[in-house]
């Protein structure tokens, strides 16, 4: 009797007790299964989820994406913008313990551009526009060449062949980050193995189950260890979205990658607070192919393009935080104001209209209509999506333009866009770094994403005369114009800018209002207690 | 007997080769390559890649590779995963499948051969009816159906078992991906044993064992479940290789890092490694369990001889 009243008594206080701390630790919906751990090898997003809380680059991100300093504790720049001079942190270590210096650094983007280890987005690296970097890549330079030197253990000095007015933000992006030369020579390709494994992030690797989990725990070493909060972190790759869910509601995931669309206003009914929609920089459009007729013929794409209802799309197909795109880059882009182009200012029932007379000029009419394919690589989202443009050309071309959808595996529909053989074909783009150039430089010339082959020497002129102005304003007002002429031109239709919309566990805190990027990091997150 | 086998192992090496061979044309004919990306990757760094992998060298050399990666059983590197081998990769998921399929087969037989041999000594009864709805019941549900409500219902509502996860194989994290697996093989041996069972019921020598007084138990089980179960027999070889390597729908489902997801991914993304191999452990199974099944054969039926 006694003896059950003192087990009552310490239950009682160790619940209490335990009530008080709640654990930090946090499992992640993750997507897919990352293609590696290796940052200079890396790509795809859930690749990065993981990367970006087991390294850091020398710049870094807040919570809300501003560019703050990472490793490097400060830099210099050059009068001529050509040199940068980055401070590595004293404090910066390893994971075993071992300090981070400029060599680090200097070895990771040496390897990045190496036509040896050919790594899948060594392109980041020639956008970066790092000295001499695209005749490396080209093999037309040795690697050593590269404009990346360590002068000393602390202090990196990066040499650009131009300007690139981005720089720092470029540095944030988890294919710069350091690896480490000796641990990679010592176990080859299996480095990043949870025993072998040394990075330098907030968290370290360790467990890694195939297509199961990656659990990373905290990483003790790191310089601000101290603000970081969750002590565990778990990324599952569950590709579907609505397993992902059944998941979340069974309670075994706090922070689902993405929720399936149809069920946003079923979740918005019943845990509203849960849902959380984000910008992004990205935009979802169609590719219009001008090697084709009458894709050539600029009043078909304008016609096209002025009678889908974004509105209708946006709101009622999609509805989850998406917003109409008439330009094609998003509103979000930090600094960045999308200009508005004459057709945006018209009501639906006016673009309708001039659709309508732009078709018929062109000699598209009922008796002689428009008969295209609409290319879309295969998912229940971009199906919807088609369908409802379908029918809204149907309606707007009064049986002139006649649409059949087909559908694609990704990979296949990647090698027929890429090689011009489709007509229409559905595209989106995610941005890689938050600036207007990371879209608009897909439509210049030789652009291995420029499938409708579009081809405007003054786009370019801009776009090149954009890239080497440093300020900022300046810039913006040059992409505006840029931004603008896809608009008068019309090789894409924009269609609608991305959102992001996840459920968030009430406990889970941290979680941003704003990131165009989404580049969520672990150690912004914190459980409440 | 022994010939037999030795005989079944020879004829199986050409019928992998073929498979080998055309595998390997149909997974190089599928347009796109292993490193096709909407991202701005130059002609230069496609071909430096590709070398990197051997994929620049013309199609008959890549086989022989291929062949002799077989030969040595090392199947190369994974051109998706880039921190694993092939080996690694099917090493670790092999054993999730394995254990998943064996405990859904050995539901599958137990339950199924049971609900077979009751509705067939109560035929046309109550209890067959029922027993017969519930196994046109599991045909007709697909396992994509079964599994979530499986979820919604123990890991969602009752909260008694988990969703997804394999945790090491943790009894409670494989409950339910046995349940929506065997369920399906649970009704098709139940109706191929209940026809087996009546047709066996009806012959002969039940009929002279049943006049020279024998008690009814120990016919059914000394005389009519062996002869009944054969059908079942021939229909466990394919159905267990289909269990193990055909759980795309369950591992999706419940999040499992079995084979099925590997081999989906793998012809996704154009691993061609990984899709070789794949099909050549597949197709071996298939034809290992071919032949036990064949061995089981003997010992069952007197009748048959090799």
């Amino acid at each position: 009797m006694r003896f059950n009243k003192l087990a009552k008594i310490t239950l009682a206080a160790f619940l209490l007790v335990t009530s008080g701390i709640a654990s930090q630790d946090l499992v992640r919906g993750n997507g897919a299964e990352p293609a590696t751990l290796d940052a200079t090898l890396g790509e795809g997003v859930p690749g990065s989820n993981v990367m970006r809380d087991l390294y850091e680059t020398l710049m870094t991100e807040d919570g809300e994406g501003n560019i703050i300093p990472g490793q490097a504790e400060s830099y210099t720049i050059s009068d001529d913008k050509l040199v940068y001079t980055f401070k590595i942190r004293d404090n910066a270590n390893w994971s075993n313990g071992d300090p981070v210096t400029a060599h680090d650094f200097e070895y990771a983007f040496k390897r990045g551009v190496d036509p040896k280890i050919a790594a899948k987005y060594s392109w980041y690296f020639k956008i970066l526009g790092i000295k001499n970097g695209a005749a490396i890549l080209d093999g037309k330079k040795s690697v050593d060449s590269l404009g990346v030197k360590a002068l000393s253990d602390k202090s990196l000095q990066i040499t650009l062949g131009q300007p690139i007015p981005y720089f720092l933000m470029g540095v944030s992006h988890i294919t710069t980050a350091p690896v480490p030369q000796k641990i990679i020579e010592k176990h080859g390709k299996k480095w990043t193995n949870p025993k072998t494994i040394v990075t330098n992030g907030p968290y370290k690797l360790k467990e890694w189950v195939v297509n199961e989990k990656i659990v990373l725990v905290k990483n003790d070493k790191y310089y601000a260890s101290n603000d970081v909060k969750i002590d565990k972190v778990t990324f599952l790759p569950i590709p579907e979205q609505s397993t992902e869910l059944n998941r979340y509601k069974a309670g075994e995931i706090d922070y689902v990658y993405e929720l399936p669309k149809n069920q946003y206003k079923n979740l918005m009914k019943t845990i509203p607070n849960e849902v959380k929609v984000l910008g992004r920089v990205g935009t979802y459009y169609y590719y219009l192919n001008m090697k084709k007729k009458p894709f050539d013929d600029i009043r078909v794409r304008k016609a096209l393009s002025y009678a889908v209802n974004r509105k209708i799309l946006a709101e009622k197909v999609l509805g989850t935080g998406e917003i109409p795109a008439y330009t094609f880059v998003p509103n979000i882009v930090s600094g960045y104001t999308a200009p508005v182009p004459e057709y945006q200012t018209w009501t639906q029932k006016q673009r309708e209209a001039k659709a309508l007379e732009l078709m018929n000029e062109a000699g598209i009419t009922k008796s002689n209509p428009l008969k295209f394919e609409l290319l879309y690589n295969t998912s229940e989202q971009h199906k919807r999506n088609a369908l409802a443009i379908a029918s809204m050309w149907k309606k707007a071309f009064k049986g002139a333009v006649i649409v059949t959808l087909k559908n694609q595996e990704w990979k296949t529909y990647l090698e027929e866009k890429k090689s011009g053989n489709y007509q229409v074909a559905r595209a989106g783009w995610i941005g890689d770094y938050n600036e207007a150039s990371t879209m608009l430089d897909l439509l210049t010339v030789g652009h291995s994403s420029n499938n409708s082959f579009y081809n405007n020497p003054k786009y370019d002129k801009l776009m090149n005369e954009a890239r080497v102005t440093s300020d900022d304003a300046k810039r913006n007002k040059l992409y505006q114009q840029v931004d603008l002429m896809v608009a008068q031109d019309m090789p894409v239709i924009p269609l609608f800018q991305y959102s992001n919309a996840r459920l968030i566990k009430p406990r889970v805190g941290g979680y941003p209002k704003v990131n165009p990027l989404g580049a969520i990091y672990t150690k912004h997150l914190y459980i409440k207690k | 007997m022994l010939k037999f086998i030795i005989k079944r192992i020879l004829v199986a090496i050409p019928t992998l080769l073929i498979l080998i061979s055309i595998s390997f044309i149909l997974v190089h004919s599928a347009p796109g390559s292993p490193f096709t990306d909407d991202r701005d990757i130059s002609p230069e760094l496609m071909k430096n890649i590709e070398a990197k992998y051997h994929l620049d060298k013309p199609l008959y050399v890549q086989y022989v590779y291929y062949l002799k990666d077989v030969v040595s059983w090392d199947f190369g590197p994974s051109f998706k995963y880039k921190d694993f081998s092939i080996n690694e990769l099917v090493n670790a998921s092999f054993g999730v499948s394995v254990k998943i399929g064996f405990w859904a087969f050995v539901l599958a037989i137990v339950i199924g051969v049971a609900c077979g041999v009751v509705g067939a000594l109560n035929q046309n009864t109550k209890i067959d009816y029922a027993v017969m709805s519930f196994a046109m019941v599991g045909v007709a549900i697909p396992n994509f159906v079964l599994g979530p409500i499986l979820v919604v219902v123990f890991a969602i509502y009752f909260k008694v078992l988990p969703a997804g996860g394999w945790n090491g194989g943790n009894i409670e994290y494989i409950i339910l991906p046995v349940l929506a697996m065997s369920f399906r093989y649970i009704a098709s041996i139940a109706r191929i044993m209940r026809a087996s069972m009546i047709e066996v019921l009806n012959s002969n020598f039940i009929r002279t064992a049943k006049a020279k007084g024998m008690a009814s138990k120990y016919i059914i089980l000394h005389h009519a479940l062996r002869p009944a179960i054969l059908p079942v027999v021939s229909y466990m070889g394919p159905a267990f290789v289909g269990i193990i390597t055909g759980s795309v729908v369950i591992e999706t489902i419940f999040g499992l890092p079995g084979i099925g997801q590997l081999f989906v991914n793998g012809a996704l993304n154009r691993d061609y490694n990984m899709v070789l191999t794949l099909t050549i452990i597949v197709g071996g199974l298939m034809i290992l369990f071919n032949t036990i099944v064949d061995i089981l054969y003997v010992v069952i039926d007197p009748k048959i001889k090799y």
